[in-house]
């Protein structure tokens, strides 16, 4: 160790952030920058762009892309309710139930990363297909309707960024439920709480943290997700990751992309503090 | 006669094939400090988890104050639980972990003040309503673990081994406090301990248990000078434990004939009629003597034994001796430090003694093939206690 180095040992610490702090400044903060800045400029391609502060540009981009953005908080919201109604009790049973089967069903929970993201979906496409082998099967059974589709409606957005973010929730929340110690249950089930009470009073309150968590790590990239829509839905169920990519690539509108994807950012913050604030509200369980 | 508060009617309890609990009877009569003592794995947690309802019984019935209650969860039965390392809810602060049971039962917001503040006073803890458990020390911990069961005012309060988590010092002064506030609130204590010492300070009766069965019930020095068997002997305390035959009978005592030809004699009552038995005596009840000073006594009322000092150990009120016997055994002998003072005038080893006792002093069990490995084994973490 250098002489320098063994004088300011309590430096030590801080040095081990270097790695991350540099490759976030690279490939996060210098970006972010670089967005703001494309927002406030104006021109085009063909006659270079100018930095002329144009704030009004922000309301332009709201006004535009209303219809988008809040469907796609909508079905951000939507996803995280279904995947927090989905991936508790699969959590629970886990962390609760599993045994020695644990590390197996959670392996099971984790297999469909072992396939692309993109695979997935458009395998997805298959399965909701109007002829695919579930609708078909159900036409040609009379079961229901020939007209009825699943493919290019929200239901088959919804469902598929359900189904790609699911393993995000059960995971901080297995993790969560599973440092709980059983006995606590049981001295809630003692002091006179029936086993739902027990839930209510103990083990929710003391899984909110990963409540908090897995409802980020799905209502986040759920709200940015274009994939899905792009894949499974129509022109009625745009996105606004699907804006944002076609002004960025397609129109090269990059001041209202940039501005767009500031919007974006902002709106998630301020969602993610209400939520914080709401599951404080509800910690002292009385 | 007294009531009965809880009684267990041929519960067993089994965990596929390892049977926890065997067939086991017994009564707690109410308001007394029931102790179930023994080693781990010996059944003792299990029965009282089926006390309160956490274990389902494999076969047989509990009784709470008369009612059947075997088959009723936990929240409804009126018995609390300390748990073994409190189980406090880490999430509340001492006050609503003491109120919780109240408010499950809806209890009007002033009631409940009122009882937790009463409860706070009972354990010693007024003013830390709002500290949560983590900014308690264990002692403190144990103490809201205790108010939070008591608030309920249960028929039986059971304890799953309540002071192993507190260092020496602080679990003698919780045992003394344990006991002042069953004594205030008078309801049935139940609770279970691998420690022989506690158990015994504490408790009006103790279960001594082992593989499932009760081994010996009976009050702490029913236990300890009239051990029923090997194990209860040797895991209450330290026993002498010799071989013989009996061989006669005068009045009130047997004539007991060891391994090596000595006579010994013991309470006719203790031996039951058994022939091969096996007699005990208590390290204390010895008196040591050098064989060359002619100790006072007579034939008639003193048992003797020759042997030689192996070990001694001054150890302040006492001076401990190993001695060994003619035919191999060898025996602890605790010498009070009464007259003597300090390890130079204690007798040396090599130094050949003679034992003494009372025969009133001795004890007799029946042997058996259960005494085969008497010595407890204490080994913490096996399933289950």
């Amino acid at each position: 160790m250098p002489g320098w180095l063994r004088r300011h040992r309590g430096i030590i610490p801080y040095l081990f952030l270097v790695p991350g702090g540099l490759w976030l400044t690279l490939f996060f903060v210098v970006p972010l920058i670089t967005t703001a800045s494309v927002a406030l400029q104006e021109g085009s391609l063909g006659t270079g762009y100018r930095l002329t502060f144009n704030f009004g540009i922000f309301v332009e981009a709201i006004q535009t892309w209303d219809t988008q953005l809040v469907r796609s908080l909508q079905f951000g919201l939507i996803v995280t309710v279904l995947t927090m109604l989905i991936g508790y009790p699969m959590a629970y049973t886990i962390a609760f139930r599993g045994g020695r089967y644990k590390n197996i069903l959670l392996l099971f929970v984790i297999m469909p990363f072992f396939t692309s993201f993109i695979i997935r979906t458009i395998s997805w496409k298959f399965i909701l297909a109007d002829q695919g082998f579930v609708l078909g099967t159900l036409k040609d059974l009379g079961i229901v309707e020939d007209s009825f589709r699943l493919l290019a409606t929200p239901v088959a957005v919804i469902s598929g960024i359900t189904y790609n973010f699911l393993p995000f929730v059960v995971l901080p929340l297995y993790v969560a439920l599973e440092r709980i110690d059983p006995r606590l249950i049981e001295a809630a089930n003692d002091l006179y709480a029936s086993r739902f009470q027990a839930f209510l009073r103990v083990t929710l309150p003391l899984s909110i943290s990963g409540v908090f968590a897995a409802s980020l790590l799905s209502f986040i990239p759920a709200v940015g997700d274009y994939l899905n829509a792009e894949l499974l839905g129509s022109r009625n169920e745009t996105m606004i990751g699907n804006v944002i990519q076609r002004l960025y690539l397609v129109n090269n509108d990059y001041p209202q992309a940039s501005a767009l994807s500031l919007i974006l950012m902002l709106g998630i913050l301020v969602s993610v503090v209400v939520y914080r604030r709401f599951l404080r509200g509800q910690e002292l369980t009385v | 006669m007294p009531e009965a508060d809880v009684r267990l009617d041929r519960v067993t309890k089994r965990f596929g094939d390892f049977t926890a609990v065997d067939d086991l009877s017994l009564t707690m009569e109410r308001g007394e400090f029931f102790a179930l003592l023994g080693p781990s794995g010996c059944g003792k947690t299990t029965t009282l988890r089926m006390i309160g309802g956490f274990e389902e019984v494999t076969a047989g019935t509990v009784y709470l104050g008369g009612a059947d209650v075997t088959e009723l969860p936990p929240f409804k039965r009126n018995v609390n639980t300390v748990f073994q390392n409190y189980a406090l809810f880490p999430h509340l602060d001492v006050y609503e972990n003491i109120a919780f049971g109240l408010r499950r039962r809806r209890v009007p917001e002033g009631e409940v003040r009122a009882q937790v503040k009463f409860m706070l006073k009972l354990v010693d803890l007024p003013g830390y309503e709002k500290r949560r458990p983590n900014q308690l020390s264990g002692g403190q911990q144990q103490r809201v673990a205790l108010a939070r069961a008591l608030i309920n005012s249960p028929q039986v309060l059971l304890l799953d081994e309540p002071l192993g988590a507190l260092d020496l010092k602080l679990r003698k002064q919780m045992q003394v406090e344990l006991k002042r506030i069953q004594s205030e609130i008078g309801i049935t204590f139940i609770f279970v301990t691998h420690d022989q010492e506690e158990a015994m300070t504490m408790s009006d009766r103790i279960a001594v248990m082992r593989e499932g069965r009760i081994e010996q019930l009976g009050r702490p020095e029913e236990l300890y000078e009239r051990p029923a068997s090997s194990f209860v002997a040797g895991f209450l305390g330290v026993s002498n434990l010799l071989d013989g035959e009996v061989v006669g009978r005068h009045g009130e005592l047997v004539d007991v004939q060891l391994g090596d030809g000595t006579l010994v004699r013991a309470p006719a009552a203790a031996s039951n009629g058994d022939t091969h038995v096996r007699v005990g005596v208590r390290p204390e009840k010895l008196r040591v003597t050098s064989s060359h000073t002619e100790a006072p006594r007579s034939v008639e009322d003193t048992n003797a034994l020759e042997g030689t000092v192996l070990d001694a150990s001054y150890i302040g009120v006492s001076t401990q001796y190993i001695v060994q016997t003619a035919d191999g055994h060898k025996l602890t002998v605790y010498a009070q430090n009464l007259e003597t003072s300090g390890a130079s005038e204690a007798l040396a080893d090599g130094q050949t003694v003679q034992l003494t006792w009372r025969p009133q002093h001795t004890f007799v069990i029946a042997r058996t093939d259960r005494d085969v490995d008497a010595t407890p084994q204490y080994e913490e973490g096996q399933v289950p206690s």
